[in-house]
């Protein structure tokens, strides 16, 4: 049974949900705009009986999360572009120790300290590694605070399942918005027993390690042939995406979370000019969903595609590999912590419906 | 026949990877005969760090958490704060303490947090080949000091105990060695004197262990042994450094001494289902 | 209703963000979808605030508002800023105690009122933008005043709701100027 709606912040969404879903960790260390998580934390942590620890450094924080993650149970972290930078590290020994944690990313516009505006410029960061080695995360783009708190919610019962990371990316749009949500009664929390965690040997005849180190290459070629096979499992099943508008559509926009909020303002005024656009929306940036892509490349309406990002065109080079050249991958995209206009993008609909444009974009 | 000698059950039967005449495998034992003593084997989880005892989490009998180059104190404060009835510890050499998890070590100590930390000190990088430690001594050769450390070009070593003693948040801290029975057993002391500590919720502890690197310091075993004694104790006195005053009953209760306030923050937080 | 847009914009401790929210309540309690975004950061230390509220009967598309239905603005870099962000035809409500000047644009309809003076005749300048948000109310529709009333029982703790008459006087104090 849902909840009556009430009006949250986007943030404060983010560890509400997080309570939820039975996770009683939460480590952390403070930057903008993602704050309003921790403070959120800092009370209600405590309140529910749970661990709020603020951290001396992102590097601490994310081995707070692997400690409580190694000893089996749930935590979360979050932070902001530089401060996920600085977890990288550990997050590739979390993927290496196979561990499950939540990881919050509210994205601000970099490089370097960049600026605390929203932005999408950690797409690849998120996306395609990170840190060292060959690992994936699961990445959720939510698009709306009540699938902000569904999906964090989700992300729990994936990374106990997986024994992965799982990335919700969202921005400073995304974390500083309030909107209406509604609480379910009782959450679909997954209990995955957890054989393997460092929580004391108890009774065991065994102790058990976790441990991300394997000197012998051949066993460290077998471990990560095992974290590719899982990563194709997660490839298989948790792709996620919302299509709009897509029967008949002449040109596709692809686009996620924020972004895809004010193309939707754009494809209903793209109709009032006769120009049928619809929109993909990957809500797991990874896995991609390129079969979908893929199979809008193959309709027959669809003249071509338009990636409007905040960055300057990270995940179009998923979406060409989705299209393979089947059909044109136009961009639109802003940086610096600036979003477009909605009028912006639809005039490169009508540039690209009169066919007055060259594939590339604005960059 | 009698039994008069058995392998101590904290270890496993995995052969260490340690050189000849290095303290690692007398510090190892004496923490597996602690865990063993308090029946703690079956509960306790500790961490292993980078660096010579990156291996550790293989030998040591209780669960065990490999952690980054630096963090296995933060990696010890996630373990802790959700299994707080359980000896949670972490080893961690010179390198990985005093230097690359500097901040993690000293926030530990801030927080009071009621971890045992065993340091073993032999003023140089043993794994990586024999650079420059940041507990090497003035005037030490190293692979990365190649003419001596020169405290003009290369700073001065840093002294651990002595400055985390400073830290209201530390509640037990003493520096001991392992070069000879009489010390061994002072060693053992100290390591259950801390097990006592955050038995009893006391707070943060730490144990600095001198240990040689015959390997890198390129000594006999036992001349590695002599120039510990008389260059490391120079820079490194034994002995107490915080929390000296600290005694425990017979069934290991805490009596007396001054302490940092009770680290309230170590919840219970649920059982893991397995 | 569609996509209803209102930003609010002053200087930072005016009561800027929360009139937003009550705006977002008030429509909230009549069912509908409902959107806040604020500035935030370093423009939020004493400089400059404003937030975008859109409100709408259906899922909202952007939460950000560059074309606006109402601008609701109590300085006057605020008011230099947001006009040219407003749709032809459409509202600004400006605080002519703190405006001196007028908007450039003649395709908007402006209405011009007294709001911080009536704030200090009730005693709390924060009541300024809730003047506002009763001219805007009535002259627009965009939520009824019993809506905003009733979401105030809802979202303010008991011990405050002796507050709400005073509140509701701003409110229809403002409300006046609609007419």
């Amino acid at each position: 049974m849902a909840q009556k709606r009430v009006l949250m912040k986007g943030n404060e969404v983010i560890a509400e949900a997080a309570i939820r879903a039975g996770c009683r960790n939460y480590f952390g260390y403070p930057i903008t705009p993602q704050t309003e998580v921790m403070h959120y934390m800092a009370k209600k942590m405590v309140q529910v009986g749970g661990n709020f620890v603020q951290a001396e450094s992102e590097l601490a924080a994310i081995n707070m999360v692997y400690g409580a993650a190694a000893a089996g149970f749930r935590v979360m972290t979050s932070s902001s572009s530089p401060g996920i930078s600085l977890k990288q590290e550990g997050i590739s020994y979390i993927a290496g120790a196979e561990l499950p944690a939540v990881v919050v990313n509210i994205v601000r516009a970099g490089p370097g300290l960049g600026g605390i505006q929203p932005a999408q410029g950690d797409y690849f960061q998120a996306t395609k590694g990170g840190g060292h080695g060959d690992y994936r995360n699961i990445v959720i783009a939510p698009a709306s605070v009540q699938e902000l708190y569904e999906l964090v919610v989700e992300a729990f019962n994936l990374a106990d399942k997986y024994r992965m990371t799982c990335m919700i990316v969202g921005d400073g749009t995304l974390g500083q918005m309030m909107e209406p949500v509604a609480f379910r009664d009782e959450e679909p929390i997954e209990t995955i027993e957890k054989p393997w965690a460092a929580c004391g040997r108890k009774g065991d005849s065994f102790h058990h390690t976790v441990t991300s180190i394997y000197i012998d290459p051949d066993v460290l070629e077998k471990k990560n042939l095992e974290l590719q096979d899982k990563y194709k499992i997660v490839e298989a099943n948790e792709v996620r995406y919302e299509a709009i508008n897509m029967e008949d559509a002449e040109i596709v926009i692809t686009a996620f979370a924020t972004c895809s909020r004010i193309c939707r303002n754009v494809i209903r005024q793209a109709a009032e000019l006769g120009i049928k656009v619809g929109m993909i929306r990957p809500i797991t940036l990874w896995p991609f969903p390129y079969k979908a892509i893929s199979e809008a490349a193959d309709m027959s309406s669809v003249k071509a595609f338009l990636d409007v990002e905040l960055n300057a065109g990270q995940m179009i080079e998923d979406v060409r590999l989705g299209a393979n050249g089947k059909k044109p991958v136009y961009f639109h995209g802003r940086l610096g912590g600036n979003l477009p206009m909605q009028k912006e993008i639809l005039d490169k609909i009508v540039a690209i419906h009169e066919g007055k444009i060259v594939e590339g974009g604005n960059f | 026949m009698a039994v008069v000698f058995e392998p101590t059950k904290g270890l496993t039967d995995k052969p260490f990877h340690y050189c000849p005449g290095c303290c690692h495998g007398i510090i190892h034992r004496l923490v597996a005969e602690t865990l063993v003593a308090n029946d703690a084997l079956e509960t306790a989880v500790g961490v292993a760090s980078v660096g010579c005892t990156y291996n550790s989490y293989e030998y040591i009998a209780c669960d065990m958490v490999q952690a980054a180059h630096g963090r296995a104190p933060a990696v010890a404060t996630g373990i802790k704060r959700n299994l707080k009835d359980s000896f949670v510890f972490t080893y961690q050499g010179d390198g990985d303490l005093a230097s690359i998890g500097t901040a993690e070590i000293v926030h530990a100590a801030a927080r009071s947090e009621n971890i045992t930390v065993i340091f073993v000190n032999n003023a140089v990088y043993g794994m990586t080949s024999g650079q420059m430690a940041p507990t090497t001594l003035v005037g030490q050769v190293t692979t990365t000091s190649p003419w001596g450390r020169d405290p003009s070009y290369q700073g001065y070593p840093i002294n651990v105990s002595e400055f985390l003693s400073n830290l209201a948040g530390a509640a037990y801290i003493e520096r001991v060695c392992v070069t000879d029975f009489k010390n061994i057993q002072n060693a053992k002391r100290a390591i259950q004197k801390a097990f006592n500590v955050q038995k009893n919720k006391l707070g943060f502890s730490l144990v600095e262990v001198l240990s040689t690197c015959p390997t890198n310091w390129g000594k006999e075993p036992l001349a590695a042994m002599d120039w510990l004694k008389e260059n490391m104790e120079k820079q490194y006195p034994l002995g107490c450094y915080k929390g000296a005053d600290i005694t425990f009953d017979a069934d290991g209760k805490y009596v007396s001494g001054a302490i940092p306030a009770t680290n309230n923050n170590c919840v219970n937080v649920g059982e893991v289902k397995k | 209703m569609i996509d209803f847009s209102v930003i609010f914009a002053g200087f930072g401790g005016q009561g800027i963000l929360s009139a937003g929210k009550m705006a977002a309540e008030a429509a909230l309690y009549e069912g509908k979808e409902v959107s806040w975004f604020p500035s935030y950061g370093p423009e939020m230390r004493g400089g400059t605030a404003n937030c975008s509220v859109v409100i709408s009967d259906e899922p909202i598309g952007s939460p950000v508002v560059n074309d606006a239905d109402v601008v609701i603005c109590l300085n006057q870099p605020s008011m230099e800023k947001f006009e040219k962000q407003l749709k032809p035809g459409a509202l600004m409500i400006l605080d002519s105690s703190l405006i001196k000047t007028r908007p450039e644009r003649t395709d908007i309809k402006v209405i011009a009122m007294e709001a911080s003076d009536i704030a200090s005749e009730l005693g709390k300048m924060m009541f300024a933008p809730i003047t506002m948000l009763g001219c805007m109310a009535t002259a627009t529709g965009c939520f009824t005043r019993e809506s905003f009333e009733k979401s105030l029982f809802e979202i303010l703790p008991e011990r405050k709701h002796n507050l709400i008459p005073i509140n509701m006087e701003a409110f229809d104090r403002g409300a006046a100027f609609a007419k």
